[in-house]
């Protein structure tokens, strides 16, 4: 990993209120870097730096091209971030890492993705295999209407979990930060929660699958700053046995909250591509295309 | 009106508060209008049912048989007929019905052929229930030899309202919102799995609804039970596969149409015991659906 300017610190603990008003310049925290002062992710030998990796990827809705062949690695363990304007394919790249995109009937896919190496398209390859290994957290939270406790039981009971449910629940609720909120309350309504709580509770349900990747897809859009934040502080805290990769339209999370970031913008035709990647602080300090610097300066988008 | 209007345009904005305050006003006083002549025929109904019902209301009259004699004809024969009936439609209906639902809403491919199979089962619930009837008489009464028999008039009732709670419990299904489903299929479930885990539980309450409007129909129904051979005057408790049967909107039929007053009033009266018995029905299905629903908002 590179040399990194000093910059503003502002970790997310540290933050007056949670929010940045608006006007105030992008402030970028370093925190991602402090958790983990010396460490490239791939100076463990024993597994490669990269989980999921995209070769060549277009997806097509009908005869629409939402993505243009692209291609990229996600760092095992890291934060990386997808950030560019509506429309661009992001949350269509989002999906293609667990298959999500197969549920809508004229979705069609071109290209690569393995996963650990393996080819999560491949013929042998079961999409309900790749989607308990590969979670997902979806922008609005969207808990079942059923008690914290079965929602947080759902995946475990479906993939056929052997073990103390209740231990890997309270374990779950713990990880996610929600355990206290809610230690009381378990047989209630995962919908009596705040927006908040019932995003942490969604985090939760999915770390009890005992994934290996998280996808985000927006997770804070729906959320105020306050619950915003600790969702953040959430995802640092996850990061060092996840890997997470997180759309978002929100510059200032992007920044604040992830080590990569990824910029995609659109062509003519509409159909997305990537225009620039790197360690998040770079594209926000010293982007090499036009595009991302407009991008990131809130000149556009 | 500077500030208002744009320069060089005239006044762009006519708040006219009254005429819309107007307008709203107008429109509630045509709902309650609405409400108040259905009300009305309610009351009117139930007034002229109960006041010439009730009297005749005893547990003579619901444990008897009908009779040539007024003061000893009852109704238990057909009671426990529309019991029976009820129970049978449910057991039938309930299964077939939300699984069809579920295949077409979950599992079926949105092509041409069950387009036309969504289309025609919306007709279906438009046929006349006469033709039911008809229907009824060729396939189960003739055409696989049940006989008039309860059974058969249950088939046949079953046919009727199929439609109906399939087209209810699409619907229901539908309004199950997709986020419901990526949310347990990005958990690792299979389609089966997300239908009986997620998707079903959220759309229990509306397939209740449906039921007991479906429920409604076939209890209340007359026409198609005449022609698959449902009779007039049973004195004995039915025997679903082997005897002739009646239920109550028959009964009622047979002692309306009789010019003798004190033989009306016992119409008036059955009327009220089925009318009870919807009431309970109904009231049950809330019940449940209220316990179903504890969960559910979104």
């Amino acid at each position: 990993m590179e040399k990194e300017p000093p910059v503003t610190l502002t970790s997310p603990t540290r933050a007056p209120n949670g929010s940045q008003s608006p006007g105030v310049p992008i402030r970028i925290t370093a925190s991602s870097d402090a958790r983990r002062p010396s460490a490239p992710a791939s100076s463990d030998a024993s597994e490669s730096a990269t989980t999921i990796r995209l070769e060549g990827i277009s997806c097509w809705y009908g005869g629409f091209r939402a993505i243009r062949d692209v291609s990229l690695d996600v760092e095992r363990r890291r934060i990386t971030a997808l950030i560019g304007p509506s429309g661009c394919g992001k949350s269509t790249l989002l999906r293609t890492m667990n298959r999500m995109n197969e549920l809508v009937p004229s979705f069609r896919l071109e290209g690569r993705v393995t996963f650990d190496g393996t080819d999560i398209y491949g013929r042998a390859v079961d999409p309900v295999v790749v989607r308990r290994r590969v979670g997902m957290v979806f922008q609005k939270p969207n808990p079942f209407p059923k008690s914290i406790y079965d929602n947080v039981a759902f995946g475990p009971r479906v993939n056929g979990f052997k073990g103390n449910l209740d231990e890997l629940v309270e374990r779950s609720l713990r990880r996610a930060a929600l355990w206290d909120e809610v230690k009381d309350k378990v047989r209630e309504s995962g919908l009596s929660l705040s927006g908040g709580q019932q995003q942490r509770l969604c985090i939760a349900r999915t770390i009890a699958t005992e994934p290996e990747v998280i996808l985000m897809d927006e997770p804070c859009s729906a959320l105020d700053p306050r619950a915003t934040l600790q969702i953040e502080e959430l995802m640092a805290e996850l990061s060092r046995d996840y890997t997470i990769v997180i759309v978002t339209h929100n510059m200032q999370q992007a920044a604040r909250a992830s080590d990569t970031t990824i910029f995609m913008t659109m062509a003519d035709d509409r159909a997305g591509y990537i225009v620039e990647r790197g360690p998040t602080l770079r594209i926000f300090t010293n982007p090499e295309q036009r595009l991302t610097e407009d991008y990131v300066s809130g000149r556009f988008g | 009106m500077a500030a208002d209007a744009a320069p060089g345009t005239a006044v762009r904005f006519e708040p006219n508060l009254m005429r819309r305050k107007l307008a709203g006003t107008i429109f509630l006083g045509l709902c309650l209008l609405a409400v108040g002549a259905l009300l009305l025929t309610l009351v009117v109904l139930l007034w002229d049912i109960l006041s010439r019902g009730l009297p005749w209301l005893d547990a003579q009259f619901l444990t008897g048989a009908p009779s040539r004699r007024t003061e000893r004809a009852g109704v238990l024969p057909a009671l426990v007929g529309t019991i029976e009936i009820a129970v049978l439609v449910a057991l039938i209906t309930f299964p077939v019905g939300v699984a069809a639902a579920i295949y077409l809403e979950e599992y079926a491919k949105d092509n041409r052929l069950n387009r036309l199979l969504r289309t025609n089962i919306a007709n279906l619930a438009g046929v006349p229930s006469i033709v039911y009837g008809i229907f009824g008489l060729a396939l189960f009464v003739r055409g696989l030899g049940l006989g008039s028999t309860l059974i058969a008039g249950a088939l046949t009732l079953s046919l009727l309202i199929l439609p109906v709670l399939i087209i209810a419990s699409m619907e229901a299904l539908r309004a199950v919102p997709r986020a419901q489903r990526e949310a347990a299929f990005a958990l690792g479930a299979s389609r089966w799995q997300v239908v009986r885990g997620s998707v079903l539980p959220a759309a229990a309450p509306g397939i209740l609804t449906g039921i007991i409007l479906a429920m409604a129909r076939a209890i209340g129904e007359t026409a198609p039970l005449i022609l698959v051979g449902a009779v007039t005057f049973v004195t004995f408790l039915p025997n679903p596969v082997a005897s002739g049967y009646t239920v109550l909107p028959i009964q009622i039929f047979q002692w309306a149409g009789d010019p003798r007053s004190d033989f009306q009033s016992l119409a008036a009266a059955a009327i009220t015991v089925l009318l009870v018995l919807m009431v309970v029905l109904n009231g049950l299905a809330i019940l449940i659906r209220a316990r179903l629903s504890r969960h559910l908002a979104w």
